[in-house]
């Protein structure tokens, strides 16, 4: 087929599918701009999943009890699973894995700032579930109808299995709000430790976020930062007030007039200069992945040409048989 | 890293039927060495949760798809053979089961 068909118009055409809340498909002509914020978004993303096995994946050694352990593998390796999801939408994209997880290995694509923190006890499982998965729901429910077709289809597929992550962190705190007054506090510390990185994962102010107004044109985004955060503030308090934890928030309440609740700021300085690499397990986190991929080389190497050498015996076979016809 | 070890493992797109009596549906790709290697890669990363009953793994790099760009040459002229549908068909009120 010629390609003989104007930019121009094809621009035309695609404003038009995004304009009436349509699909783009991978084969569709689509901008370059469009397709180089898609494959930022979509691999830090991918790359926040993968990440996101790490501080979780840290305490399935050290599981209380059997029942545990096996929520706490199931939950990591659902990370695994959302991070494969996303990977493979990114590809359509015509990049290639490989170039992915080389761009997150060198620091040059970005993951979710809140995997940069550590989790200090098992605690942390529960309120990472309940705080962390909480907010990725509701960053991710309103992309399933994002404008890119593979994009959209991977959070669906995500959103299906996110909710089990968020069930079963609160569950872990409710039983532990149920046990010894120690055991109170622990979760009470662990959610004043959480709750800032939790809201800080909308990504910044709407006045500082310079790419949502260009996401939303587009029909990538359909929520502001600060909308989606807004939301999860509201969502939140009355599930802290269930399990008997305060929010470290000296400025959160109700606000009547405005018919949602009232909050401060986390401190976009600590943020930043997390998402800068300064945070306090960047360097492990990423230490962490390099070591994986390059013992993991010998691996991918072997599986290849065991593969190479079953297809030549295959042909071999295939080729003796003919001759003896 | 030396180039060869860079190589990557080929990608195959994987179809999932849900249960019997469904078609197998496309539901994203994976990587693997070699078909065998992508039916289990399939299987754990799609169908941790009953999701299936038979996976389908295809090389990508053999699906001949239509471009975008044939849009027009094969889908429009269906458009205005609206003779082929129901309710083209007028049929009066009194005439039952039809």
């Amino acid at each position: 087929m010629s390609s003989a068909v104007a930019e121009p118009q094809l621009e035309a055409e695609f404003e038009a599918i995004v304009g009436h809340k349509d699909r783009i498909e991978p084969r569709d002509w689509m901008p370059e701009a469009y397709r180089k914020t898609l494959i930022r978004q979509v691999a830090q993303h991918a790359h926040s999943e993968i990440i996101g096995m790490q501080p979780e994946g840290n305490w399935i050694g050290r599981a209380p009890s059997l029942r545990r352990k096996a929520i706490l593998l199931a939950k990591v390796q659902d990370e695994a699973g959302h991070g494969l999801y996303l990977y493979s939408a990114a590809e359509t994209l015509g990049i290639s894995r490989n170039e992915l997880t080389e761009l997150l290995i060198s620091g040059k694509q970005k993951y979710s700032s809140i995997f940069n923190y550590p989790t200090l006890s098992y605690t942390d499982v529960g309120t990472i579930g309940w705080l962390v998965d909480g907010a990725a729901i509701c960053n991710q429910v309103p992309l399933c109808r994002t404008s890119f077709g593979p994009y959209g289809r991977a959070m669906i597929r995500i959103c299906k299995e996110e909710s089990f992550h968020q069930r079963q962190g609160f569950e872990l705190l409710m039983t532990m709000m149920r046990g010894t007054e120690e055991q109170r506090a622990m979760v009470q510390e662990s959610v004043n430790r959480f709750w800032w990185p939790a809201l800080m994962m909308f990504g910044p102010p709407d006045d500082s976020s310079p790419n949502t107004a260009q996401s939303m044109a587009w029909g990538i985004k359909t929520h502001t930062n600060d909308e989606l955060r807004q939301k999860f503030v509201d969502m939140s308090v009355p599930q802290a007030e269930a399990l008997g934890v305060t929010f470290p928030d000296p400025e959160l309440r109700w606000n009547e007039e405005r018919g949602h609740y009232d909050f401060g700021q986390p401190d976009w300085d600590e943020f930043w200069s997390v998402v800068k690499g300064d945070g306090p397990c960047n360097a492990q986190r990423l230490a962490h992945r390099k070591r994986a991929w390059d013992d993991g080389a010998w691996v991918r190497e072997a599986a290849l040409a065991f593969a190479e050498k079953e297809t030549q015996a295959g042909k071999e076979a295939q080729a003796a048989e003919e001759a003896q016809r | 890293m030396n180039e060869e070890i860079r190589a990557e493992w080929p990608l195959y797109e994987v179809f999932i039927r849900g249960k019997r009596g469904l078609n197998h549906v496309h539901v994203g790709s994976v990587h693997a060495p070699d078909g065998r290697m992508a039916l289990r890669h399939a299987r754990d990363v799609y169908t941790r949760r009953n999701e299936g009953v038979s996976i389908w793994v295809v090389p990508s790099a053999d699906i001949i798809a239509s471009s975008p760009e044939e849009k027009d040459p094969l889908f429009a002229p269906s458009g205005d053979k609206a003779y082929r549908h129901p309710t083209f068909y007028e049929i009066p009120d009194n005439v039952p089961h039809m």
